[in-house]
């Protein structure tokens, strides 16, 4: 991948009960609970409001998740290939909430229910909801793919995947969280006391180098332009460093994409391999100043078992073979 | 007035026409933040439709609908419609993880499941997990089975939920679950306490747990590797070299081989091009609209040429001619026109290429 828009054709896929194909004329989204008037909207209804285009990150809360304890799998691909960035189209949530009158004194949460199978939910917190929460219908360009939620999916920027409910039918206003499936026995980040985070959501400052990176080989000494992408849930990329000898020293990169807030970044940094072994990493630090950890500081705060929101630093060491690896220091 | 009070004054007016035309397009660039305004589209939900679709049930039991199961109740349905993918026992690790399973009475006394802390449990089970019983109510009834979600009646749903409760001994073989008692069991749920919203991970502006250090220099004194891909898991994947492009200086190891063997891949190295390339010739005399060099298009590719002709004593002069003069029959019907515009030169050169593998 180039650039840090994904061709749709390669966007990640996680389904929670099945792929659906929905006729869009006979989709409709539900507005109820604590709201002036419960409301229906067909497709049509929607596509006529006053919408916006934006470019959004989305990473599934256990990317990375094989990585917290060792080494578990060889290339990008799998340690972080369930991420993913478009640009999507649709209506902002709280242009929504506002057109059915939403009880701002007493909501807290809204809930967000999909079409498929288990009509799947999960629960969203209301300054969130109202923030930059997107009802799209649109995604590069070209209406959602079925696999993508088509007609109709959440777009919930800086949060987990999960979050991003597609074949979207429902959206309940309500004043505490639900303690859905999908929030209550996955999606929940075992700490080493033994208790569990509930409700994690935010996708927090990280990056990864893609080129070079685990499990290919550089065919020879001399200049490579080593690329990588960073994102952060919390906003924009201020800055990303490269080391080349295992964090020891370090290089601030070129962000060479224009920097939106919670969106993929590209950074690019020229390197002159002299054929020795070198470990390559990243590090990331967004606007709120937040940097991206490494492995160790994230262990002593979470331990090992958490699976979910894995952000630490990736390392490659390349070989004098000229074959990368994953490894951890 | 002068003249420079004058233009003074026309310079904050400006100055004020600017920002107010800032502001306006702050304003247009985020539409959440506008007044109310009445679009007149969409229509009110009936009850029936919101009947129909509200059915999520709180941790507080608000929305759960009135009814009751047995625990025998439950196992009849679940034998007919859960067994198969989560086993007799719920304890199946085929299609799902286990349902039951690592929990203790102690547990059911203090709300945690003291196996998530020691991580003596082999694997987390739903009900080491799950805090609230409501989850589960849900979940069964939004969802299950997997085949045919929502099909099982209300008091089906209680009876399911009874029967894991008995397995995971929370209640007697003899229990009968329902909207009056479901609240006195969720106090015995064994992992009730386990659960924390203490983190900055929610909130959009939560307070981040950790943070990385933002050192340039001398920040390691020792760099050495903890863990590493095992050997078998080299491969695990797939051969690496072929789910990367075949060209660039960064390629996919040949993970199809030892980690040793992949020396810096010189032999694979697409060597520079040289002064006159075959392809070059080949696209200025445009022999590219009949043939490829892999594949057969009208007529045959330079590799089955090459092929054909390998070990055939005279080719070259052999070809020279028939590009020359054109020919047929040999690759079928479609006859190669003469070309006798093309310079002997070249077609020496191109026939060379092609036999000599095209490359």
């Amino acid at each position: 991948m180039f650039g840090i828009i994904t061709p749709s054709g390669l966007h990640f896929e996680r389904h929670h009960q099945g792929w659906w194909d929905i006729d869009p004329s006979n989709h409709r989204l539900m507005i109820n609970g604590l709201v002036k008037a419960a409301k229906v909207y067909t497709m049509d209804d929607l596509m006529r409001l006053p919408q916006v285009s934006r470019i959004h990150f989305i990473e599934c809360g256990a990317n990375t998740g094989m990585e917290w304890a060792k080494v578990a799998v060889p290339t990008v691909q799998y340690t972080h290939g369930m991420l993913s960035c478009s640009e999507f189209t649709g209506v902002l949530l709280s242009t929504l909430l506002d057109d059915c009158g939403i009880d701002l004194k007493k909501a807290r949460v809204i809930l967000a229910e999909g079409a498929d199978g288990s009509s799947m939910t999960r629960t969203i917190s209301l300054d969130r909801a109202l923030d930059d929460v997107i009802v799209a219908w649109g995604q590069n360009g070209e209406m959602l793919r079925p696999e993508n939620g088509y007609p109709l999916r959440l777009v919930v920027p800086g949060v987990q995947g999960v979050s991003w409910v597609k074949y979207l039918r429902r959206i309940e206003v309500g004043d505490m969280p639900y303690a859905t499936k999908d929030e209550s026995v996955h999606y929940i980040d075992l700490m080493p006391d033994g208790q569990h985070r509930q409700y994690s959501s935010i996708q927090e400052v990280k990056s990864v180098i893609t080129s070079p990176s685990g499990g290919q080989v550089m065919l020879e000494n001399g200049f490579y332009n080593v690329s990588g992408l960073a994102w952060s849930g919390r906003g924009r990329i201020k800055r990303v460093d490269v080391s080349f000898d295992g964090g020891n020293n370090w290089r601030s990169a070129d962000l060479t994409s224009i920097v939106l807030p919670k969106a993929l970044t590209r950074f690019n940094i020229g390197w002159q391999w002299d054929g020795k072994p070198a470990m390559l990493q990243s590090r990331a630090i967004d606007e709120t100043g937040q940097i991206q950890p490494d492995s160790r500081a994230l262990r002593a705060v979470r331990g090992t078992k958490s699976i979910y929101h894995n952000n630490s630093i990736q390392t490659w060491q390349v070989r004098e073979s000229g074959e990368v690896f994953n490894v951890q220091l | 007035m002068s003249s420079f009070d004058r233009l003074h004054r026309i310079r904050i007016i400006l100055g004020a026409i600017l920002i107010a035309s800032c502001s306006a397009s702050l304003l247009a660039a985020t539409p959440n933040k506008t007044t109310h305004v009445d679009f007149g589209v969409g229509r009110p939900a009936t009850p029936a439709e919101i009947k129909a679709w509200d059915i999520d049930v709180r941790p507080d039991f608000k929305g759960l609908p009135k009814g009751s199961g047995s625990v025998s109740l439950g196992q009849d349905v679940w034998e007919g419609k859960c067994a198969s993918c989560h086993g007799t026992f719920a304890e199946s690790n085929e299609v799902f993880t286990p349902l039951v399973g690592g929990t203790t009475a102690d547990d059911i006394k203090t709300g945690h499941t003291r196996a998530l802390a020691t991580g003596s449990a082999p694997q987390r089970t739903t009900i080491m997990k799950v805090a609230t019983l409501s989850t589960l109510w849900d979940y069964i009834n939004r969802a299950m089975p997997w085949t045919a979600p929502k099909s099982l009646t209300t008091d089906e749903v209680y009876g399911v939920l009874a029967f894991l409760l008995n397995l995971a001994e929370i209640v007697p073989a003899d229990f009968v679950l329902s909207d009056q008692n479901i609240a006195e069991v969720q106090k015995r749920m064994p992992n009730r306490n386990g659960m924390t919203t203490a983190h900055g991970l929610w909130d959009v502006k939560g307070k981040p747990d950790v943070n990385g250090s933002n050192c340039m220099h001398n920040c390691r004194a020792t760099v050495a590797v903890s863990s590493q891909l095992p050997e078998v898991a080299r491969n695990a994947h797939g051969n690496i070299a072929e789910q990367n492009r075949s060209f660039g200086a960064i390629r996919g190891a040949d993970t199809s081989r030892p980690a040793g063997a992949v020396a810096l891949v010189a032999a694979t190295k697409t060597e520079a091009p040289k002064p006159v390339t075959g392809s070059e010739l080949f696209g200025k005399n445009s022999c590219l609209s009949c043939h490829a060099k892999a594949s057969k298009l009208v007529g045959p590719s330079w590799e089955q040429i090459a092929t054909r002709y390998k070990d055939s004593t005279g080719a070259e002069d052999k070809l020279v001619a028939k590009v020359k003069s054109g020919g047929a029959g040999v690759w079928g019907n479609i006859p190669m026109p003469a070309h006798a515009h093309v310079s002997e030169n070249d077609i020496r050169q191109m026939v060379k290429l092609i036999l000599s593998g095209a490359r």
